[in-house]
């Protein structure tokens, strides 16, 4: 047999560096989404938790900001990573959806599902709309760009007024929905894309994805309900104190 | 039973294509899906019509080449079913079926309901040789398999590669097929020393048929005709990984010298 009968070798990794094959591939655009989408889930589950403080009330959620604040290296580290993460997340997110849109330019005329799930089919539509909430999110908490009496470092009073007014809660309630879609589908669906899979523990990754995804969802929407069902408010001493406040 | 069809009719690649309504009359319940075809194809061909082309060869499910998308579901409704061995007792008389061809831009439709499926041979190809001694046959047993291997192995060689897979994934992804190529040697001893080879070079002809990607809507699975498993996805994704992040099957560097 001669050599001539083997195929030619059509990869191109012989070419290009690997991190760079690595990251044209499908699977490498796959795996870029599914590690920024896990430092996106762990942020998100963090600062849940962290938000949970308003209940313990004004003084407690404030003091948990400042000491965030006094840690200037791990806040500007985390903001670092999560805008890195958002950034490639929206960029393989986009890529993929290109690639998937070109490989069947001419459609079904009737298409039956039978194994995705509402979340699946709707994760772009979820995470468009989380782009949106998040941007959002930041201009009105975070910047007070978009907050209608916004104090900087009066964060229990940030968010009590914030969420009192117009279409804002209903915005929140809404993201947090498609948080729950986006989510849900997004954990269990990154642990298959990095190849965690074993037939003993498949179960157990839509559990952890469903509890997990829960939790952090009633967690969030407790903040706008609580907030528009009037069991959290400001402080009626403490209101006047901000308002005549230089 | 009496049936209406609704079924894609193209004259070649260049024809922009149409739905045609065809009635289908006195069916028996005990017919394949494509002697059905065969019926109205007879028809057809009485009244001079041009009869409908499909792929179809052994016609007991396992050759791979008959395959068509039957009411919005890749080789029809009943799981682990080819077309040829779908019934017509699945069905209901005076049902109206869609019949279209496998879509995707990797499968281009060559005539009606006949795509051309060569972008599989070409991900195959790209796989390549492994290296077997080529002399007398091996003694039995020689190299010992755990059974578990051999069986997940042999789960992933039940792929005939008729190409539901991409047919039925949202995304036209080609990763069931390609996942269950490459792990069914993957699995076994004498598929270990091109393992990572492979998988890089399968994937690189993957991406560059043009198939789209995996988002884990798992419709591939649902619409196998073989059920080979998603894992399967997951162990082709664990293998690139390990093949990229240790530098496996990238083409030796020379250093040194040959002595």
């Amino acid at each position: 047999m001669s050599a001539t009968a083997l195929p030619a070798p059509t990869g191109k990794e012989q070419t290009t560096h690997p991190a760079a094959s690595f990251l044209a591939s499908s699977i490498g655009r796959k795996v870029v989404m599914a590690l920024t989408g896990l430092v996106l889930f762990g942020y998100v589950v963090v600062h849940m938790l962290g938000n949970l403080q308003i209940y313990l009330g004004p003084a407690a959620l404030n003091a948990y900001a400042v000491k965030l604040r006094e840690m200037p290296a791990l806040l500007w580290g985390v903001r670092g990573l999560l805008l890195v993460s958002v950034v490639l997340h929206v960029w393989a997110a986009a890529s993929l959806t290109r690639t998937n849109m070109d490989a069947r330019a001419v459609g079904y005329r009737r298409r039956r599902n039978r194994e995705s799930s509402y979340a699946s089919r709707t994760m772009r539509w979820s995470g468009v709309i989380l782009l949106l909430f998040i941007v959002y999110h930041l201009l009105h908490l975070t910047f007070g760009t978009v907050h209608p009496s916004f104090v900087d470092g009066d964060v229990y009073h940030n968010v009590v007024s914030g969420l009192q007014v117009g279409v804002a809660p209903l915005f929140y309630v809404v993201a947090m929905l498609a948080l729950g879609l986006h989510m849900f589908h997004g954990v269990w669906s990154l642990m298959q894309t990095v190849g965690l899979s074993h037939p003993r523990y498949d179960r157990l990754r839509y559990a952890f994805a469903a509890f997990i995804t829960a939790v952090v969802v009633i967690g969030n929407l407790s903040f706008p309900l609580a907030v528009m069902t009037g069991l959290l408010k400001e402080p009626a001493s403490r209101k006047v104190a901000i308002h005549t406040a230089p | 039973m009496n049936l209406r069809l609704h079924v894609w009719r193209q004259r070649n690649a260049a024809d922009s294509g149409r739905f045609v309504t065809y009635p289908a009359a006195d069916i028996s319940p005990d017919m394949s899906f494509l002697e059905m075809l065969d019926v109205v194809n007879e028809g057809l061909i009485a009244r001079g019509e041009d009869p409908i082309a499909f792929d179809h060869d052994c016609r007991e499910g396992i050759c791979g080449t008959c395959g068509m998308m039957i009411d919005g579901q890749a080789h029809g409704p009943r799981r682990a079913t080819t077309a040829c061995q779908l019934h017509m007792r699945t069905f209901h008389d005076g049902d109206e079926i869609t019949i279209e061809p496998w879509r995707a831009d990797s499968f281009p439709v060559v005539k009606d309901l006949v795509v051309d499926r060569t972008a599989f041979d070409r991900i195959v190809a790209a796989g390549g040789f492994i290296t077997a001694p080529t002399g007398s046959a091996p003694d039995g047993n020689a190299i010992p398999v755990p059974k578990t291997s051999a069986d997940l192995a042999m789960d992933a060689a039940a792929c005939i590669g008729c190409g539901a897979c991409v047919a039925a994934c949202p995304n036209a992804s080609a990763m069931l097929f390609t996942a269950a190529k490459v792990s069914h040697l993957g699995l076994l001893p004498q598929g270990q020393p091109e393992r990572y080879a492979r998988v890089r070079r399968m994937v690189s002809q993957m991406d560059a048929e043009g198939f789209g990607t995996c988002t884990n809507h798992f419709e591939c699975e649902a619409a196998c005709p073989k059920s080979i498993s998603v894992r399967f996805i997951a162990r082709l994704n664990r293998d690139y990984l390990r093949a990229v992040l240790t530098g496996g099957g990238e083409p030796a560097r020379v250093e040194g010298g040959a002595g």
